[in-house]
């Protein structure tokens, strides 16, 4: 089960994307005092695509595992499930693969290797809570 | 105050900016590149064996990277070829990631080599999501495992750009159905070239040999 390294490399990539902030101090660290605002990711958006080889689930259980004594602990993780959609050539229409992931067009049964979503392995976006101590501080 | 920040970035990004990376380095030394992935116990090493003497033979320089959680028993049987042969030992680790390849390819002149095989740990799971910087993805599945394994890991199969059955010389003796077999592989990859192999009889091997030095990314460096 390789979810607990995916929920390693989406604490990097959450914590690396916050210290990009502009005049970041850091995530989830409150040891700023009144003027020097700090933020906490509460939650952190995924999208896991059907075919990219990550079990949601899996994800899930693991999230907890790879927060924990960073300064991600604490946060929920959210995850949305995308399907497999295919599109076929002969109909000209894109459906989404239901079921056992059989990529074949529901309407005339032949087989398509045109994906157009499923592969989503992303990390869509995050919801911060500014320090309520430190909000009010700034006029 | 509660904000939403919109980041849209790869889960992965690390790993795939690093594989981007070592493509290009690839494609610069004209290298082909594949990455093997199979079940434990498909025959990929025996085949890449076969594979690697092959090489050998028709003049081609190949060297190999192979990925076990523990020992370096296949790179050490690997090695009988002639070619050079390195192990990956991930300590426990299921799948390979583009550091480990990245790490081990120090001292190697890539610009003279025409073929690099990189066998990943044996796992039809977990591969799946990390990129190498390889051209080629090479499933393998051997007769032996029947013929439902691309329903049973329909992402790997579906992600994989060549399709390998292994030991088919035994194909008869374990009653294995290719009708079925081929059925399976296309309901979840419609156009992935499918090639029957035996190392053992080295039924195949001049194909794949062929495949796997034609076979290159199309990504631009």
């Amino acid at each position: 089960m390789h979810e607990l390294s995916i929920a390693n490399s989406l604490v990097t990539a959450v914590t690396e994307a916050v210290a990009e902030f502009p005049g970041s101090a850091g995530v989830g660290a409150r040891e700023g005092g009144p003027t020097e605002p700090t933020a906490v990711v509460t939650e952190v958006h995924v999208q896991i695509g059907a075919l990219s080889g990550v079990v949601p689930a899996a994800l899930e259980f693991a999230w907890d595992v790879a927060c924990s004594g960073t300064q991600l602990a604490g946060s929920t993780l959210v995850i949305r499930s995308i399907p497999a959609r295919i599109h076929c050539p002969a109909c000209d229409c894109e459906s989404d693969v239901v079921g056992a992931l059989v990529l074949v067009c529901p309407i005339c049964g032949q087989a398509s290797g045109d994906i157009r979503a499923g592969r989503e392995l992303m990390l869509s976006h995050i919801v911060v809570q500014d320090d309520p101590v430190t909000v009010g501080a700034h006029p | 105050m509660t904000r939403i920040v919109d980041l849209r970035r790869g889960i992965l990004e690390k790993n795939d900016r690093l594989a981007r990376t070592l493509r290009t380095r690839f494609g610069e030394a004209d290298l082909a590149v594949s990455n093997w992935v199979s079940a434990p116990g498909s025959g990929k090493t025996a085949l890449l064996e076969a594979l690697l003497l092959r090489a050998r033979e028709r003049g081609l320089a190949a060297a190999a990277l192979v990925g076990d959680c523990a020992t370096d028993n296949d790179a050490v049987r690997l090695a009988r070829s002639g070619a050079p042969v390195r192990q990956i030992v991930t300590d426990g680790m299921c799948h390979l990631e583009a550091q480990m390849v990245s790490d081990h390819l120090e001292g190697w002149d890539l610009p003279a080599l025409d073929l690099l095989v990189v066998e990943n740990v044996g796992n039809l799971v977990c591969p799946t999501s990390y990129d190498l910087g390889e051209d080629c993805r090479v499933v393998l599945t051997s007769v032996t495992e029947g013929e439902d394994k691309p329903a049973k890991y329909p992402q790997l199969f579906h992600s994989s750009d060549v399709v390998v059955f292994t030991k088919i010389d035994i194909a008869d003796a374990v009653g294995w159905d290719r009708t079925a077999a081929m059925a399976a592989v296309r309901a979840v990859n419609p156009t992935a070239p499918v090639l029957l192999t035996s190392a053992r009889t080295g039924a195949g091997v001049e194909e794949l040999l062929e495949v796997l030095t034609t076979h290159r990314s199309q990504e631009a460096p």
